[in-house]
């Protein structure tokens, strides 16, 4: 079975975070003054062909811990989901492949 | 002879040939040494450049660890072969855990580009030996995520293990502990975000760079001069 992963990787408490910081001064130029601690960070979508939705999250924490996040500064959180048997095997992510609904053209040669 | 140093080329790296500039004119011969290389075999040092390798993707040096050039260089730096990394080079040996801790954003997000004066810490690296400790010099940096993090018992033994190895007089990025510079406990993997190639001729406005190179050349003649023949060269 697939199982869709989804890992957040954030500096860790602590760790000082200025992109937090500049967005969190950002939003407060726009009004939302009442939004405090904004830490950034990123979010990896994958799936993982596992037995179960345990031995799946298990593999997804130990790449999370090898590659995804650098312990020393970053934690990582997974979260789990199970894919719905209608997209089994079709990759289960956004099959929506286009910007703004326009079809991304295809990369030309150079013209020589 | 001249010492033959290596300058590892990751996809990205860019700042290559000015190291080969410095050193060259210091009369080693350094060579540029592809990244899916897999032998570093008769070389006295190894340089990381500076750079994006492999475009900084996901974190910078987080992805250069599995280019096929870094077990040679992890078993190059465990036979005791100098091993410097510079800027992204610094980067790429934390992420391989050749070096503790971590290279973060700097604080105040900007990315900097300036002369910074450093400060000479410790002379058992392989960069610093000979230089005399308080020895201030005018070295560039140029980065982004140059701010050093590291736990609390990793700072401790850094100091007390005498491996920080360069500070900052001023720190420009956050560093803990104004750390500009780092060590293995041997002292001869040393990784630095000032760039020492950038500080190579009074054109360039400083030749304080030198001061470093030419000490790691030095250190490396010593090494030549002083220890047991060379091991056989292996035959594959």
């Amino acid at each position: 079975m697939r199982f869709r992963a989804e890992v957040v990787v954030r500096l860790r408490p602590g760790i000082a975070d200025p992109e937090g910081a500049t967005i969190e001064r950002a939003l407060g130029a726009l009004g939302f003054d009442d939004v405090h601690d904004v830490r950034a960070g990123r979010t990896f979508v994958f799936e993982v062909e596992a037995q179960d939705e345990a031995s799946a999250r298990a593999r997804a924490e130990a790449l999370a811990d090898r590659l995804l996040a650098n312990p020393v500064m970053e934690d990582s959180e997974v979260r789990m989901a199970p894919l719905p048997a209608g997209q089994q095997g079709t990759g289960g992510l956004s099959e929506d492949r286009t910007l703004s609904g326009h079809q991304v053209p295809a990369a030309q040669e150079p013209g020589r | 002879m001249a010492p033959r140093v290596a300058v590892v080329v990751f996809p990205g790296t860019n700042c290559e040939h000015d190291v080969i500039v410095s050193l060259s004119g210091l009369g080693a011969q350094a060579e540029l040494v592809w990244h899916r290389e897999r032998h570093l075999v008769g070389f006295d040092a190894v340089i990381l450049p500076g750079g994006f390798a492999h475009g900084d993707y996901l974190r910078p040096g987080a992805l250069a660890r599995f280019s096929p050039v870094m077990a040679a260089v992890a078993e190059f730096a465990a036979s005791g072969g100098p091993v410097v990394g510079i800027c992204n080079g610094f980067q790429v040996l934390t992420e391989a855990r050749l070096l503790p801790g971590a290279l973060q954003k700097n604080r105040g997000l900007h990315f900097l580009c300036q002369p910074a004066v450093i400060e000479v810490v410790s002379s058992r690296s392989v960069l610093t030996r000979g230089i005399p400790v308080g020895t201030e010099l005018n070295v560039p940096i140029n980065h982004f995520d140059g701010s050093y993090v590291c736990d609390a018992q990793t700072l401790a033994e850094l100091r007390a293990e005498d491996r920080i190895v360069l500070r900052y007089r001023e720190n420009p990025n956050g560093s803990i502990d104004d750390i500009a510079g780092i060590c293995n406990a041997t002292g001869n993997v040393v990784g630095l975000m000032p760039h020492p190639e950038r500080a190579s001729s009074e054109l360039l406005g400083s030749t304080d760079g030198l001061v470093l190179l030419r000490s790691l050349l030095a250190a490396e003649e010593t090494e030549i001069t002083t220890s047991a023949p060379s091991p056989p060269v292996p035959t594959w």
